[in-house]
C-alpha cells in the first residue's frame, strides 16, 4: 500500500483559487476581484477611444464610475450604472456568482445566478473615488500579452498544475 | 519497474517534513513576535541542520528571530535550512524512484562559478516584500501588503533573466490577493504558501538565477507526452521525451512558456505556445524530431530552438515507452530546484486494475496501490479521469506530495471494443475536435480584443 493522501494544508500543490472561466471580452475587457473591490474596465459603446473604469468596494458597497480621462459617468443612478451592471455580469461569468458574492460580502439568495442579483443584494451607493489605480491595473493586464515567450524551463511552475479536467 | 519498492517509507523524509511543518507554522502568525510553540519550531529547524555547514548561520538567525530583530540575511539562512531539508527529502525520494525504475542517473557536475544575473535592486525589492510577508504572517496579510508586490513583479517580468522569479511571485501574489485579508480566511494553505515564499526568497538571492551552462545534443527525439502548468498570468508546456544519442537513450524535457491573462484558459492556451516550438505540432502528429546541436542544460532541459530541429518519422509514444523507457538514462536535478514538487518522472504502467471512486481513480499494480493525481489533469486535452478509469496502460509522471501519485500523460483505453491511445497533450499542435476548435477560436478572439485595447490605450 501507498501512504494516504495528506490534508490540503500539508500539500505543496494544493489548489487555492479556482481558475477563471473564459468569457467574451468585447464589452468588458477587464474585470477582477482585487484590492478589496470588484473592479474593471468597460468599453464605451459610442467611442472606441474611451473606456469606463468602474469599481464596487467590498467594505462599504460604495461604487465609482468614470472614463479613463476621469470624466464622471453620465448614467449614475442609485444602485449603480450600466457599466457597473455589465461589470458585475461579466465578473459572475468569470468567477462564478458564489465567489463574487463572497468577495463583496453580498448576501445573495442561494439560487442567485446573475450579477444583477449581487448588485441588488448590496444596494450600491455612489461615492466618487480615483479611477486611475484601476485603469493602471488594466494597462498592466494588457502588458502581459506584450511580453515574450521563452523556451527556457521555469521549474517553479510545477507548483501550478493546469487543472480543470472534467471528473 | 519494481513498483513494490515505492511502498516503503523513505528514511528521514517524514522527520524532515515534521521539522519543515513546524517552521511553516511560524509563518501563519508571522515572525514578528513568535510564541513559545513557534520558538520551539525555529530551534527545531536549527537543530535539524546543526551537523551541516549551515549550522552557525541558522542558529544565529533563529536567535535573532526569537529576539525580534530579524534581517534579510537571517531570513535567507532560515530559508536555506528549510530548502536543504526538502532538498534532501527530494534526493532520497528520487533515489527510491530510480531504484524502483532501474533508472541510472548522471551525477551533478561540479559547480562552475556563474555570473550573477545583475539587477540587484530588483532582487532587493522582491526580498523586501517577501520579508514584509514573513513578518506579517499569512493571517496578517491585507490588500495593501499584497499590492506592494505589483511593481517588483512587473519589473522582474520585463527582465528575461529574472522572469522565473517574476512568474513565481505573480502566481503567489495572485493567490494572496484572492484570499486577503488573511484574518478572515477559513483555511490557510500552510505548506504551499511557505513553499512559494521560500522558493521566491531563494531565487531572490544574488546569483541564484544565473544562466544555466548549456551544452548541445544531437539525435532522434521521441516525445512521451506533455505536462501543462498554468497560473493566471503564465502557462508552460513541458514535453517529456526520450532522446536517442550516440551514447544511448536519455530522458530529456523541452519547455515552452508564455505570459497570459487569466481569461485565457483550457485549450485556448496552446496558441500562445505553438509559435515558439515546432515540437508541439510534432507531439500532436506523433512524430519524432531530429535534433542537431540542440542546446541542453546539465539538468536535461533542452533549450528549444526550431533551427536545431526538423520533423522526423512517425513515432508512437507507447512504443517509445515500451521499448526505450526502461533503459533511458536520466539527468541530475540542479541543486536549487531540488524540492519534492519537482519530482515528475516518466514511467509506463501496465497490468493494473482500476477502481474509480468519488474523488478520483485508484490504480492497483502488483505490489503498489497508487492514486491518480486528478488535480493535475487539465481540460486542455482529450484525456479525462473517466478514460483513465477504463484504461489498460498509462504513460504518466510519478509525483510526490506527501505520497506517490501518478499524473497520466496518455492512456490506452478500450473505446467501442477497440484499444485507442488518448494523450493529454494531443491538442498542443491544433484542436482535435469541434469543442476544442471552438475554445481555440474564443481564445483567439479574446487575444484580439486585448491587443486592440492595448493598441489604443497602452502606448500613450
Amino acid at each position: 500500500m501507498n501512504a494516504a493522501q495528506k490534508p490540503w494544508e500539508e500539500r505543496s500543490a494544493a489548489r487555492v483559487v479556482a481558475p477563471a472561466r473564459p468569457r467574451k471580452l468585447a464589452k468588458v475587457p477587464f474585470v477582477e476581484l482585487a484590492d478589496g473591490r470588484l473592479q474593471g474596465v468597460v468599453s464605451s459603446g459610442s467611442d472606441i477611444e474611451r473606456v469606463y473604469v468602474s469599481s464596487l468596494t467590498a467594505a462599504n458597497h460604495s461604487f465609482h464610475c468614470s472614463t479613463n480621462n476621469n470624466r464622471p459617468c453620465g448614467g449614475i443612478r442609485s444602485g449603480g450604472c450600466n457599466h457597473l451592471r455589465a461589470l458585475a455580469d461579466e465578473a459572475v461569468l468569470q468567477y462564478g456568482v458564489e465567489r463574487v458574492a463572497r468577495y463583496l460580502r453580498a448576501d445573495v439568495a442561494a439560487d442567485a445566478t446573475t450579477g444583477a442579483a449581487v448588485l441588488a443584494a448590496v444596494n450600491a451607493w455612489h461615492e466618487p473615488s480615483a479611477g486611475a489605480p484601476v485603469f493602471s491595473r488594466f494597462l498592466r493586464h494588457l502588458a502581459y500579452l506584450e511580453l515574450p515567450a521563452t523556451t527556457e524551463p521555469m521549474p517553479e511552475l510545477h507548483w501550478f498544475p493546469a487543472g480543470g479536467a472534467v471528473r | 519497474m519494481r513498483f513494490d519498492l515505492l511502498t516503503a517509507p523513505v528514511d528521514g523524509v517524514s522527520e524532515a517534513y515534521d521539522v519543515v511543518g513546524g517552521f511553516d507554522g511560524t509563518l501563519v502568525a508571522g515572525l514578528l513576535r513568535p510564541g513559545a510553540e513557534q520558538i520551539a519550531a525555529l530551534h527545531g529547524l536549527a537543530a535539524a541542520v546543526s551537523g551541516t555547514p549551515l549550522a552557525a548561520r541558522v542558529a544565529e538567525a533563529v536567535d535573532k528571530t526569537v529576539a525580534g530583530s530579524i534581517s534579510d540575511e537571517h531570513l535567507a539562512a532560515l530559508v536555506a535550512a528549510r530548502s536543504a531539508l526538502l532538498g534532501a527529502a527530494h534526493d532520497a525520494l528520487l533515489a527510491q524512484l530510480d531504484e524502483a525504475a532501474g533508472r541510472s542517473r548522471d551525477l551533478w557536475p561540479a559547480a562552475v562559478p556563474s555570473a550573477p544575473a545583475g539587477a540587484e535592486n530588483l532582487l532587493a525589492a522582491a526580498r523586501s516584500w517577501l520579508s514584509d510577508l514573513a513578518i506579517a504572517g499569512w493571517r496578517g496579510i491585507d490588500h495593501d501588503l499584497v499590492s506592494h508586490a505589483d511593481q517588483a513583479v512587473q519589473a522582474l517580468l520585463a527582465e528575461p533573466r529574472l522572469r522565473r522569479l517574476g512568474a513565481l511571485l505573480d502566481g503567489f501574489a495572485g493567490e494572496l490577493r484572492a484570499c486577503a485579508p488573511g484574518a478572515t480566511m477559513p483555511r490557510v494553505p500552510v505548506r504551499r504558501w511557505a513553499d512559494l515564499w521560500a522558493r521566491a526568497l531563494l531565487l531572490a538571492q544574488p546569483g541564484a538565477l544565473a544562466a544555466a551552462e548549456a551544452g548541445t545534443v544531437s539525435g532522434r527525439l521521441l516525445p512521451l507526452g506533455i505536462d501543462l502548468h498554468e497560473h493566471p498570468t503564465a502557462v508552460q508546456a513541458q514535453v517529456h521525451a526520450v532522446l536517442e544519442t550516440a551514447d544511448g537513450p536519455r530522458l530529456v524535457r523541452a519547455s515552452v512558456a508564455a505570459p497570459k491573462v487569466d481569461t485565457l484558459v483550457g485549450s485556448g492556451v496552446w496558441q500562445l505556445l505553438r509559435g515558439h516550438s515546432s515540437l508541439l505540432a510534432a507531439v500532436t502528429e506523433q512524430r519524432a524530431m531530429d535534433l542537431v546541436d540542440m542546446p541542453v542544460t546539465a539538468g536535461g532541459d533542452l533549450i528549444w530552438t526550431d533551427g536545431h530541429a526538423r520533423p522526423g518519422a512517425p513515432a508512437e509514444p507507447f512504443a517509445t515507452a515500451r521499448v526505450q523507457l526502461a533503459t533511458a538514462a536520466a539527468a541530475p536535478v540542479p541543486p536549487l530546484e531540488r524540492h519534492p514538487v519537482r519530482l515528475a518522472e516518466p514511467v509506463l504502467l501496465e497490468g493494473y486494475t482500476v477502481t474509480p471512486h468519488d474523488d478520483g481513480v485508484t490504480l492497483a499494480l502488483p505490489g503498489l496501490t497508487i492514486e491518480v493525481d486528478v488535480e493535475r489533469m487539465h481540460s486542455a486535452g482529450p484525456l479525462t479521469p473517466a478514460l483513465v478509469a477504463t484504461s489498460t496502460a498509462c504513460i504518466g509522471l510519478l509525483r510526490w506530495d506527501g505520497c506517490w501519485t501518478i499524473q497520466p500523460l496518455a492512456v490506452e483505453a478500450a473505446v467501442k471494443r477497440k484499444t485507442v491511445a488518448v494523450h493529454a497533450g494531443a491538442w498542443a499542435g491544433g484542436a482535435g475536435d469541434a469543442a476544442g476548435a471552438k475554445a481555440e477560436a474564443a481564445a483567439a478572439d479574446a487575444v484580439k480584443v486585448l491587443r486592440e485595447r492595448a493598441g489604443r490605450l497602452l502606448r500613450r
